[in-house]
Formats: C-alpha cells, structure tokens, sequence
C-alpha cells in the first residue's frame, strides 16, 4: 500500500493538523517509509488470535455512579486560552 | 566531608535517620549542582522554593521520628506528570504556559512520603522519541562523553533529562515512564538502573497519556536498591484509574538478598539480532555468566514472535497516541493559534496542533489516524492487536516453563551522538527500542542495569524481564546481576 500526496493531505485533514501543501510530498514519503515497515505484520498468521484488549486479565474495578467531585469552574477554566463569563470561548460555530 | 550529590537514596535516607545530614542541607547542595549544570539540560523548570519548603516540613518530620523511606530525599520529576501550581508540559509547544491545578497520583504518592521536588526534568515530546531530541526545551544531553571527543551524545529518551540528571548528580532520583523502553534505555545510554514495573502497577492519573495500554511510570535511580525503595514509593491502587491494579505493595527493599540460587533465567535466542555489535553481544554473554556464578540455571528460551513486536508497536502507540492527543485542541487549555479573518473552528483546530506539536509527534498522530480510519482498521490496527496477543503468549509460554526471569541486552547500542540519526529514516530511530518493547507490549516488568563499558568508554547495560507483579523477585535478580557486574564507573564532570 504506497500513500500518495492526496492521501497524506486526507489524513492530515482527519487529525485536524494543518500541512501546508509542499510539504505532502515529503509527508507521503514518511508515512510510506512506516507503512512498510508495519507491512512485516502480514507475515504473522493470526487466525483465529483474539485482538488483544486489556494486557492484565482483569475485570475493570467498577464504582458507585454517585458524583465524586466538580463544582470547581475557575480551575477548570484557569488554563483556557479564551475564557469569557465562565465558558471556554471558541470561534463562532454556527452561522 | 562526603559529596552529598554522590549519595544514594538509601545512603542519603540512612544520614537524615541518624542526623548527620538535614534534608535542607541535601537539597540546597542539589539546588546549586543543578544551576551549575545548565549545560546539559536536564532541569527545564527548576522549583527551588517548593523544594526548600518541602525539605523544611520534612526535616521536621524526620525529627519526629516517623518518617518513610523517602523522606527529604530530594529528586527530579519527568514533565509528563502533571504537578499542582508548577508548568508541567510533556515538553510540547502545545502544553505552553500549562499549570494543571491538580498533582499526579504517582507525585502525590512522593509528595506524602516527605519526598523533595527539585523541578520538572527534560523528555522527547508526549514522549515519543528515543533520544531526546524531540523535546520541545531542546536536547537534554549525556553527562557522558566518548573518551575525549567532546561531542554531545544523547542521554536517550524519552526519559533523557531523568537520565541525565541521575547519571549527573543533580537529583538523588528521578521518576521517568515508560511507553516502549523510556525508562530503560536512557537508563543504559547514561549508567544508572531503571524500572518498568507491570502494567498496573502504578497509576497513570494525572501523567500526560501517550499509549495508555503501554503507558507506565517508574523510577531511575543509582543502584537498584534505590529502585526498589522508590518503586515501593510510587506505586499502589488507585480509584481514578481503572487499570491500577488493586495488589497489596511488597517491600521490594526486604526482597533483595542477592540469592538467586536455582532461579531459572531464560536467554531467548531471537533477540540475537543480525549485526549485533560484538561488545554487546560479551555484554550479555557476561550478564549470563555472572548470574550462573551466583547460582541461576541458565535456559535457552524462544520468544518466536519477538520480530514482530516493534511493528506491531509503531501501529498500536501512534494509534492511542492519535485518540489521547485529540483532546490539544486549543480550547481548554496550552497553546491556540492566532486566527486570521474569517477562520472558524476548524482552522482553529489545524492551525492550533500544526503550530503547537513538533513533526515526530505529528507523524506519529497522523499514521495513528491512518491505522484507524475507515477500511485501515482491520488491516492495521486490529491485526497489531492480535500480534500483541502471540507477543504476550510468548512470555506466557516460558513462564509456565519455570522460567523466572529473562536476560536480554537493554539496547542494541551505546548512546550515540545528538544529530548523528537527523537524516536516517524514522525506522532507524525506532530500532532503539527492539529489546525493550516487547515487554510494554506484555504488560510485563522490565529493569536495566549497567553492567559495562564499550570500548569508548561508555556504558552499556542489561534488561531483566519478570513475571507480572513480581517486581521484588526480579529486582531481587537485578541486586544479583549488580553485585557480580561491579559497575561503578561515573562520568567526568565537564560541565
């Protein structure tokens, strides 16, 4: 599977990471370069192999669905870029 | 008068027990061996009052005569674990101006047994790099150097200022974690022991998620006594994660005797790589030596799907990497680009992460997006996890064997010098972690200890892989493997 520049502008669009165009090429050639590597995996015969889930075979410890902590908006917000009126203030979504 | 800076943390606690020495004196001797040491660094946010403040309390409480092991002991904590107040970044761009308003289970855990924070220590960004040279605070640098080139090699990574600042005298400790080896190669790039103890075993709670089916904490140390004292410190259950495990903490510390008499140790003949250099290949024919000496039955061992565990890796950790990182997105918190008339959302997004991550991390994201999207799944991702399931068998199959532990290099090389892997291809890089990530794979403990020197002087050193959850057992082996391989080497100050 080789990765073309159009592929490597999809992807970079699906990580919402913004990839200026003449730089696609080289990107392409980076992704292709870890592709083929990873390719080795085809070798392995994984019929019938469950994919792994959990590494520990535990059962994850449940708790009581009861509020354990919250009513601290300043902490939240203290690190927002752009915080208005106690919200988290983003560019305008809707029209 | 003794250098304090040269102590170990069981010397260090022993001398604060008996009072020949006050944790306010241990720490402002770190504080002024770390200013001294800008050179290599390692310190990238220093913390001199809350250490000042903190070896005062414990001072007070070691008078009291009630203080744990780690009392006053003053040690550098890896960037990635958020601490209450104090910049904690992941050594990201997109992390900047970042103070969380909450402390990391594992620092707490230090913070309550009266341990003293000296700063936040140099790493690869997200720790994602074996070398240090990812990290968005510039390169940590070896204190060890080639003979008498005074070129800069790399202290390894993603744990590299941990390393550096350990193997440089400027913390007694450090805490490192450990995703596909960042404990224990930049362990053996710089001489010092460090552990990655099973999946579980401490709580990922307030550490920056990289791969969290991989992601473990541990600590980098001197010696592995200190490693089983600090272990002992960092780990136990935790509610807000739900992958700790809920095991009662051995005193790893009691476990090390030394005897290992009639302990099985495997030597798995796939890790014998081609072009494996000759001095690494008589650095573990030596390891294997000494711990038949000590009285171990040495097993050749077969761990058939070892080739495919970095693969398999390079799918599954840019795969979580790429879901963890969705959430630096500008609005909560770290860096948001400046947006140009008319950007909406989106841009904000794009231009935010392109501007905010360094280019490994952004491949790393974007292959972990391509593993999981739509018609990749199944063949990428999915197929990774059901070779991680032969890789996990494997260990299992040796252990139900009677194996108890299995001897392997730590790293296919010696540190190497900053800039000499800039234009090999991504692949070359990874292959630094080929011993080690088998064992984040199986959610298996793993410990390096160096047990030698190459030819250029530069240290090298050994991994033991344990049965999960039996730490003690293994550090009990690696005590053993340490007391035969006699290392003592130090590197010369130059800075």
């Amino acid at each position: 599977m080789s990765i073309d520049e159009s592929t490597a502008a999809k992807v970079a669009k699906l990580a919402r990471i913004k990839v200026e165009e003449d730089a696609l090429p080289a990107l392409a050639q980076e992704f292709n370069a870890v592709l083929g590597f990873i390719e080795q995996l085809n070798e392995v015969d994984v019929d019938g192999v469950e994919p792994m889930v959990s590494v520990t075979p535990m059962r994850l410890k449940r708790r009581v669905d009861v509020v354990t902590d919250g009513d601290q908006q300043d902490k939240i917000l203290s690190n927002a870029p752009d915080a208005r009126e106690g919200f988290f203030a983003v560019p305008k979504v809707v029209e | 008068m003794t250098d304090l800076t040269k102590l170990t943390l069981a010397e260090a606690r022993d001398k604060l027990r008996a009072g020949d020495v006050t944790s306010v004196e241990l720490t402002e001797t770190f504080l002024k061996a770390i200013d001294d040491a800008d050179a290599l660094n390692a310190f990238v946010h220093k913390t001199p009052e809350i250490a000042l403040e903190r070896a005062k309390a414990a001072d007070a409480r070691i008078a009291q005569g009630d203080a744990p092991d780690m009392c006053g002991l003053p040690i550098g904590i890896k960037d990635l674990f958020c601490t209450k107040g104090v910049a904690s970044q992941a050594a990201s761009g997109i992390l900047e101006g970042f103070t969380p308003e909450y402390e990391s289970t594992v620092s707490q855990k230090l913070v309550d047994t009266g341990a003293v924070m000296l700063g936040k220590l140099n790493m690869d960004e997200f720790a994602m790099g074996s070398s240090n040279e990812t990290s968005v605070y510039g390169n940590a640098i070896n204190p060890w150097r080639r003979g008498n080139d005074d070129a800069a090699l790399t202290p390894g990574g993603s744990s590299g200022g941990s390393a550096s600042a350990v193997a440089a005298d400027l913390c007694l400790a450090a805490t490192g974690t450990d995703t596909g080896g960042s404990i224990r190669q930049p362990a053996a790039f710089t001489g010092i022991t460090g552990i990655k103890p099973t999946y579980g075993r401490c709580s990922r709670w307030g550490v920056v998620a990289f791969a969290s089916s991989l992601d473990q904490a541990g600590p980098m140390t001197k010696d592995v006594r200190d490693a089983a004292i600090m272990l002992e410190a960092m780990c136990g259950h935790d509610e807000k994660d739900s992958t700790s495990v809920d095991l009662p903490v051995p005193n790893f510390e009691a476990m090390l005797t030394g005897d290992i008499r009639g302990k099985k140790i495997g030597i798995p003949k796939e890790y014998r790589m081609d072009g494996m250099p000759a001095e690494i290949e008589k650095l573990w024919e030596d390891g294997t030596e000494m711990l038949k000496a000590a009285g171990a039955e040495i097993v050749d061992i077969s761990l058939p799907h070892t080739k495919y565990a970095l693969p398999a890796y390079y799918v599954i950790a840019p795969a979580e990497a790429s879901s963890n990182l969705a959430r630096y997105d500008g609005v909560r918190y770290g860096h948001r680009a400046t947006l140009a008339a008319g950007d909406g959302i989106t841009e904000m997004y794009e231009k935010t992460r392109a501007e905010g991550f360094g280019h490994e991390v952004q491949r790393r994201v974007m292959v972990g997006t391509y593993v999981l999207s739509a018609g990749f799944y199944d063949a990428y991702y999915n197929r990774a996890r059901r070779v991680r399931t032969l890789i996990k068998q494997d260990f299992e199959n040796v252990f139900a064997q009677g194996i108890d532990a299995i001897l392997t290099p730590a790293t296919p090389s010696a540190a190497f010098g900053l800039g000499e892997m800039t234009d090999a291809d991504p692949i070359q890089m990874y292959l630094n972690d080929v011993f080690t990530v088998t064992v984040n794979l199986a959610g298996l403990p793993g410990v390096s200890v160096p047990t030698g020197l190459d030819s250029q002087g530069l240290p090298l050193g050994l991994q033991l892989i344990g049965r999960p959850w039996e730490e003690g057992d293994l550090l009990n082996t690696a005590y053993a493997l340490e007391q035969a391989a006699g290392f003592v080497a130090k590197p010369g100050k130059w800075w």
